[in-house]
């Protein structure tokens, strides 16, 4: 343990995802030692991810205002969606200049264990955004995993009454990953070959 | 394959029920790389044969063979998959960490999803089923004949998830249900395996039947589960609009 603001420090450094006790602890003293100014620019940028970063109140991607910058761009195809779990597999997907439509994010999986149900994902924005009839193709892009996989399974069912195309991504993606570290073209590839979920 | 979860940045703890040790979890590490070939058999469902080697608080996998897939069959069926998940989840609950042999849970287990992928029977009969086996199990076997309390043979009119099971008049405490003969019929199929009389059950019997064993589960495991309220029955209770 140590003095005060330190160990506060080191406390705070601890909660962040990947960071252990060890790691904190080298952060927390390199923080310590650095030039006043560096410090600074990390304190600000804290501080304008919370304060400028929101969520897209269309898509629910990470958006700087009420809609983020894919939801505004004219120049994007509003007829496909592409549905992804996180914000970080739009950045993937975005890295492999495949696909022009626009996204929708859910939020995370269905996943019963953990109690998290269709309810508590962004599935009703989802449906409200298809109601209208201007979006022609969906596209599930969910993880290629087993939560993914039977979330994927949900959404086709749901959506396909809807008179949607629906397809899935190619399973070209090793199963069990996470979509955010697949690489360009593996993910690239999987676009080009995602298959049509018959409605059933 | 119980559970997994994320850690860090690309690793999974694993929970899994063996056969001898119990429940025990383990870390995995790197699976959630696209370029792991481990972590596609390390997916929920799955009947694997895994290798493990001591580390510091949890165990570390080291090595994976799968011996049945039974994830991918399941995942592509929604209802199979949320049935089947409260399989998994009260397999957790009724078994410990304390490395002593499962041999029962374990093939109730298994053999329980291996009938789910193989379209044997209707995805909630099949967990019904299970869900009733392996509380008898772990101690809690309800009675659906004879009197829970006083042994009188059946069969009788009350049941009382309480007492454990269906009890005689002269035992009957006030406030037990009374559910359809039919229905008691098929939960005492569903505990023996007797599957042609279960198979056959209407709509009707099956809802009933899943009440009370979700009734009876939830009484004895404490905190109930978090995966029974999102079983899908939307096909069960279209049915079950249209037989009305
Ligand atoms: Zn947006
Ligand atoms: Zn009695």
């Amino acid at each position: 343990m140590y003095e005060g603001a330190v160990q506060e420090l080191i406390d705070e450094l601890g909660r962040l995802p990947g960071v252990g006790p060890k790691s904190a602890q080298r952060i927390a003293f390199h923080l310590l030692a650095a030039d006043q100014a560096d410090v600074q620019r990390l304190v600000d940028a804290l501080h304008h991810v919370k304060e400028r970063v929101s969520f897209c109140q269309t898509c629910g991607n990470i958006a700087e205002s009420e809609q983020c910058r894919i939801c505004t761009d004219p120049k994007r195809d509003a007829s496909v969606l592409c549905v992804v779990e996180e914000p970080k597999d739009v950045v993937a997907i975005e890295r492999t200049r495949e696909f022009r439509g626009r996204y929708h994010v859910l939020g995370g999986s269905i996943n019963p264990i953990e109690g998290v149900g269709p309810e508590d994902l962004r599935i009703r924005e989802l449906l409200g955004r298809l109601s209208d009839g201007s979006i022609l193709e969906v596209i599930l892009a969910t993880d290629p995993n087993l939560e993914g996989e039977a979330t994927a399974t949900y959404l086709a069912r749901t959506i396909s009454p809807l008179g949607v195309s629906v397809s899935r991504l190619a399973s070209g993606l090793p199963v069990g990953g996470d979509l955010e570290y697949a690489d360009e073209v593996t993910l690239g590839r999987a676009f080009e070959g995602r298959r049509r979920i018959e409605s059933g | 394959m119980l559970r997994t979860q994320k850690l860090g940045e690309a690793d999974r703890i694993i929970t899994i029920l063996t056969r001898r040790n119990g429940r025990i979890r383990a870390v995995a590490r790197g699976v959630r790389k696209t370029s792991s070939r481990i972590g596609a058999r390390l997916e929920p469902f799955n009947h694997v044969d895994v290798q493990l080697y001591e580390g510091k608080s949890l165990d570390n996998v080291s090595q994976v063979e799968t011996i049945d897939p039974i994830g991918g069959k399941i995942a592509g069926d929604y209802a199979k998959w949320t049935a089947g998940t409260v399989m998994l989840e009260t397999a957790e609950r009724l078994t410990s960490e304390e490395r002593e042999p499962t041999v029962q849970q374990y093939a109730l287990l298994v053999s329980g999803l291996r009938s789910m992928a193989g379209d044997e029977h209707a995805p909630t009969l099949i967990l019904d089923a299970y869900l009733l086996r392996s509380l008898a199990v772990a101690g809690f076997s309800p009675s659906f004949d004879e009197c829970a309390r006083c042994g009188q043979p059946g069969p009788h009119k009350a049941f009382n998830i309480q007492a454990g099971g269906m009890m005689c008049p002269g035992c009957r405490p006030p406030g037990s249900a009374a559910p359809s003969p039919m229905t008691v019929a098929l939960l005492g199929a569903l505990l023996s395996g007797d599957w042609d009389t279960a198979d056959q059950a209407a709509q009707r019997e099956r809802t009933e039947a899943s009440g009370l064993v979700a009734a009876f589960l939830q009484w004895h495991i404490e905190r109930g589960l978090r995966s029974l309220p999102l079983v899908d029955r939307t096909w069960t209770n279209h049915a079950h609009v249209q037989n009305l």
